[in-house]
């Protein structure tokens, strides 16, 4: 017999692992993507091909230079599964270069700079969207209205609206949702007179808007974090703690003023609510951990939704709301913690009884 | 202009004097170190430091002259802890994290050659050697703090110093490694 | 790839058992359907002097004596400490060191006896009638028989017996859990030896005069649970069989008082503190044994497990069995093993030599192949939280694992490393398998070694104060002699010179200086 190994136990083990993990969450992803994918036709094939592909090749740079073993980090699915985020939160008919960048601002600036898995302080997806956002925000608002795969650009205009920057394929331009209400109601209409020009719930609901790629869908993203809190890859505090609180905003906000803010119901189907409540803010790394910290998380962020939305200068919020609220996660874990078995919240251990002998009974 | 130079000034002005007040108001008297070292050497006066026992190495690292890690019978915990009151930057290369964590040592008597002279157990600082003139002396363990003293003393060479033994009582799991530093461990194999 | 089973979702123990636990697979069917079988006595037996939590036994026998079945070999030192006897009759061949079952494999002093296959009684223990023994007599015998806990704590179990002098207890809980995966040793002696179980069970109610009697079985042992109720009327203090739910780690004494009992037990205090004493069922049986039959403790029941043993097996195996002839016991095995533990895989202890002996705490011998175990690669922590989900006693360990990495130890005894229990849940469920608990282990073992230190360095300072004072009289005597005899001179001088001498000074001065000799 061989020496056998000693180490520490416990010698078994559960069957879950990093792999397996963000192979599950990519699989809820699916279903959404792929009707993204179907709506926006070819253009965004490339797009979220492009931009997964060149995560993966930024990771394998990043390993490389870092000096990290390559086989086992790489094979890990994280670099895919951020990729992929950024590319559901692109516009379909976005340039090559700017999926790539996502890609690069994600991994390179937003993971390995920070110290690679589960060091980053940020959301990398999330980074990568304000970023461009804020850089280029003429590409990152150019909103095409989701015809189908057969009828829209076919193979070949397809890739030239994706490599060459094409703009001979006559796409309908059209506005999103939450811009479309941010720029009627700063120029001084009301909510009941913007309703008519809106998409109708089913549309919302079914995915039949103009949107980024893999976020028009609030179905099947709700499907997908369902079977996310089902198989336990993800806990239930923070998708409905941030959906919880996005509604009960825009629900009171709405009664109170119904002609200034949008009802909950809009909130809650339109824009990256639905990818943000179950996908962005469910980041293992950079939420808090305990699940008094996730519900205080949660509802910060779904505040701060509600409130950039409203009042900021941005039509969309999620990504900075994500970003805020990521930057107070080592402060929510300092002061949330939980308590302690047989001690008090403060760390004192619970009172003792007084001891009472009992002599006289022998 | 000439109101943005004057309030910046006023601000400047204002905020040195806050400054110096609160360098007068809070300033702490350094106490009298050599009595805290003294507190925190192991007190045996063993002389493996080189230094006239204990107080001397207290004097001498209060002056710069030694550095914290001077007491080898102390080990790492005691240069920590003196580390933290003595300013380290005059002791000399005396960093503490260059001091490799050594196993504590302890002295160990070969019966074959212990003659019985009795020069070790008088020269121990813990009383921590055992026996009578003419018979094998032997070390107990517990008590001896590895100062090696006894070593120079005898005359035949029957005493070394061994690593501690380890016991069921004090043995304790390794440090498991990161997965980072067995990879590098692995490409050094 | 594999998810936890879709029952596992609506499990009620998710909602009604411990905060935090996990689910291991529990593999019990591998040995569960196995009846008691009693080994072969051993060519060698390797008894150690410190098979429990205390103070070492001192041997009472030496080379070359012969030793009959039962004989006090090695006795209790101290308060908290425990008697071994011969398992059965031989001659002592060495009284010296071997490796102890241990992860370490540190050699401990040990009797090893070569037997004779008489397996000849010596005189017995003086029995005893528990109804008309005081609970001092029985806690007397119980000692004598050199019982301890045997879920594996080893704490002597008389110490326990004796706490209703200082404590007001109210209840007796039988810890019939068996949490561990794997195990069935107590599973099977539950089911076949229900009857002497509930009659110890009694026994140490009565020592402890305890008013009611909990017997806590996890709801996977259906044949246990009806074994045990048919004894609920047995005895005169009421015994209840409670089933609790399949979850580990539910046998740890505190997390099963608080399901029992609702009451949490407070940080550093005793289950005692709430007037709950736990015991284990297979100790209930020794003590059955002990004071009914006057048999001290001298075999134990072991489960063989794990895929890599040919026949897995419950066995009663006595004290001092090497653990590889307990595995040829059950036909070897099947495939080369990965990992050989003592005890169960959660928490038990892999070990070196398969030749170290089987002692009074060997709840199982678990061979367990590649396949079964986890692997090596770890990753790096994704703070997915499943380890603070897990963690039954409410710690963050991914928190504790930064810190101590880091050596910051203090840090890490801030956030509740003296809490763990080590359990092992969080490494369990680390989906980065990383290795939290040994880390844990290591910071403990570093701690209490800087404790250790610490209170040597004192210990050191009061040595050498001591010596100092020691020499300073040495050297005061040696100058007052001077000054004496210089007196005396002086006085003889004087003497010498004038007639009526008179009496020395120095000999009051004199006397300090004895004294402080």
């Amino acid at each position: 017999m061989t020496a056998p190994l000693i180490i520490s136990g416990p010698h078994t083990h559960t069957l879950f692992t990093v792999s397996r993990t963000m192979l599950t969450v990519s699989a809820a992803l699916a279903p959404a993507t792929l009707f993204g994918l179907w709506m926006f036709g070819w253009p965004a094939i490339f797009l979220f091909l492009v931009t997964v592909a060149s995560a993966w090749l930024f990771e394998v740079a990043c390993l490389r230079v870092a000096g990290k073993p390559v086989a086992r980090f790489a094979g890990d699915g994280s670099a895919i599964l951020t990729g992929w985020l950024v590319a559901m939160t692109l516009p379909p008919y976005a340039p090559w270069w700017l999926g790539g960048t996502g890609s690069a601002i994600a991994i390179v600036i937003a993971k390995h700079l920070f110290g690679g898995l589960g060091q980053n302080l940020f959301n990398p997806a999330m980074v990568a969207r304000a970023m461009l956002l804020i850089a280029l925000p003429v590409h990152m608002t150019t909103w095409v209205a989701p015809v189908g795969l057969p009828e829209g650009p076919g193979f070949l205009d397809g890739l030239a609206i994706t490599f060459a920057g094409s703009q001979e394929f006559d796409a309908v331009s059209s506005a999103s949702t939450l811009s479309h209400i941010k720029s009627q109601i700063g120029a001084g209409a009301t909510m009941s007179e913007i309703a008519p020009d809106l998409a109708g719930l089913e549309a919302r609901l079914i995915g039949l808007v103009p949107g980024s790629l893999g976020e028009t869908s609030t179905i099947l993203l709700l499907l997908g974090g369902i079977a996310l809190m089902a198989l336990r890859i993800v806990t239930p505090v923070i998708p409905l703690s941030v959906l919880g609180t996005l509604a009960g905003l825009s629900a009171l906000a709405s009664t109170l003023a119904p002609d200034r803010f949008a009802p909950p119901l809009l909130h809650l189907t339109s824009g990256s609510t639905m990818l943000c409540a179950f996908f962005i803010a469910t980041d293992y790394v950079t939420s808090p951990v305990t699940a008094m910290g996730k519900f205080v998380y949660g509802v910060a962020i779904g505040a701060l939704v509600f409130v950039i939305r409203t009042w900021g200068s941005f039509p969309e919020g999620v990504a900075f709301a994500v970003l805020l609220m990521n930057a107070c996660t080592p402060l929510i874990e300092t002061y949330v913690r939980p308590r302690v078995f047989g001690r008090t919240r403060t760390g004192k251990p619970l009172p003792v009884k007084a001891r009472a002998p009992r002599g006289g009974k022998r | 202009m000439i109101e943005a130079a004057v309030s910046m000034s006023a601000l400047g002005l204002g905020l040195g004097l806050l400054l110096g007040v609160a360098a007068r108001r809070f300033h702490v008297e350094s106490p009298p170190i050599v009595d805290a070292i003294e507190g925190i050497l192991p007190g045996t006066n063993c002389g493996a430091c080189g230094y006239p026992g204990c107080r001397g190495l207290a004097e001498a690292m209060s002056e710069g002259a030694a550095p914290v890690t001077a007491c080898a019978p102390g080990g790492r915990d005691v240069a920590l802890a003196l580390a933290a009151i003595v300013d380290t930057d005059g002791g000399g290369g005396g960093a503490v994290s260059g001091m490799a964590e050594a196993e504590p040592t302890v002295a160990f008597i070969f019966e074959d050659h212990c003659t019985g002279c009795m020069r070790c157990f008088k020269r121990c600082p813990t009383d921590a050697i055992i026996g009578a003139n003419r018979q094998i002396h032997t070390v107990v363990t517990d008590a001896c703090i590895g100062c090696n003293a006894c070593i120079e003393a005898c005359p035949t060479e029957a005493i070394v110093a061994r690593v501690k033994p380890k016991t069921l009582k004090s043995w304790y799991w390794d440090k498991p490694r990161t997965a980072f530093e067995a990879r590098g461990a692995e490409v050094a194999a | 790839m594999s998810f936890p089973h879709f029952a596992a979702l609506f499990r009620p123990s998710q909602f009604f058992g411990i905060r935090g636990g996990v689910h291991p697979e529990t593999r019990k069917h591998l040995s569960s359907e196995s009846p008691i079988e009693d080994m072969p006595i051993p060519t060698l037996l390797r008894v150690p002097l410190q098979q429990h939590i205390g103070a070492e036994a001192e041997p009472l026998v030496r080379r070359d004596d012969l030793v009959v079945k039962g004989q006090l070999i090695g006795r209790a030192r101290g308060p908290v400490s425990a008697n071994i006897h011969a398992p059965t009759s031989g001659r002592v061949i060495a009284v010296g060191h071997f490796a102890a079952p241990h992860p370490s494999g540190l050699p401990i002093p040990t009797i090893t006896i070569r037997t004779d296959g008489q397996d000849s009684w010596g005189p017995r223990l003086g029995r005893l009638r528990p109804e008309n023994a005081t609970p001092e007599e029985i806690a007397a015998k119980v000692a004598e028989a050199g019982i301890v806990g045997m879920g594996g704590a080893t704490f002597p179990s008389a110490v326990k017996l004796n706490l209703r002098a200082k404590y007001d207890l109210h209840t007796l809980v039988i810890n019939g859990a068996e949490c561990e995966p794997y195990l069935t040793c107590d599973d099977r002696l539950m089911r076949e030896r229900a009857e002497e179980i509930a009659d110890g069970v009694g026994i140490m109610a009565r020592a402890l005069g305890v008013a009611q009697i909990v017997v806590a079985i996890e709801s996977n042992k259906a044949e246990a649970i009806s074994a045990m109720q048919r004894f609920d009327r047995a005895l005169d203090i009421p015994l209840r069989v409670q089933v609790v739910p399949t979850q580990y780690p539910m046998g740890s004494e505190k997390h099963l008082v608080k399901i029992l009992t609702g009451r949490e037990t407070p940080a550093r205090a005793l289950t005692a503190d709430l007037g709950v004493v736990v015991h284990n069922a297979a100790t209930a049986h020794a003590v059955h044994l002990a004071v009914r039959y006057g048999e001290p403790l001298l075999s134990r029941v072991v489960t063989v497990s794990g895929r890599a043993v040919r026949r897995p097996a419950n066995v009663r195996v006595l004290i001092g069995t090497p653990v590889s002839e307990v595995i040829a016991h059950c036909d070897g095995y099947a495939e080369e093993p990965d990992r050989l533990l003592l005890g169960g895989p959660m928490m038990g202890q892999p070990i070196q030599n398969p030749r170290v002996p089987v002692v009074k705490g060997t709840s199982g011998i678990l061979a367990l192949t590649r396949a079964e175990t986890p692997g090596l690669d770890t990753m790096p922590c994704i703070r997915c939280g499943r380890c603070a989900q897990a963690c039954p006693v409410g710690l963050t360990p991914f928190e504790l694992n930064a810190r101590i990495q880091s050596e910051d130890l203090e840090g890490a005894g801030r956030i509740g490393l003296l809490d763990c229990i080590t359990c092992g849940c969080c490494s369990f469920t680390c989906p980065s398998n990383i290795p939290l608990v040994q880390t844990i282990h290591y910071a403990k073992g570093k701690l209490a070694e800087a404790e250790g230190r610490r209170h040597q360095q004192e210990e050191t300072k009061r040595l050498a104060a001591a010596r100092k004072a020691r020499e300073e009289a040495a050297a005061e005597a040696k100058r007052q002699m001077m000054a004496k005899r210089k007196a005396e001179m002086e006085a003889r001088k004087q003497r010498e010179a004038a007639a009526p001498p008179p009496p020395p000074p120095a000999q009051a001065m004199a006397q300090p200086g004895g004294a402080a000799q």
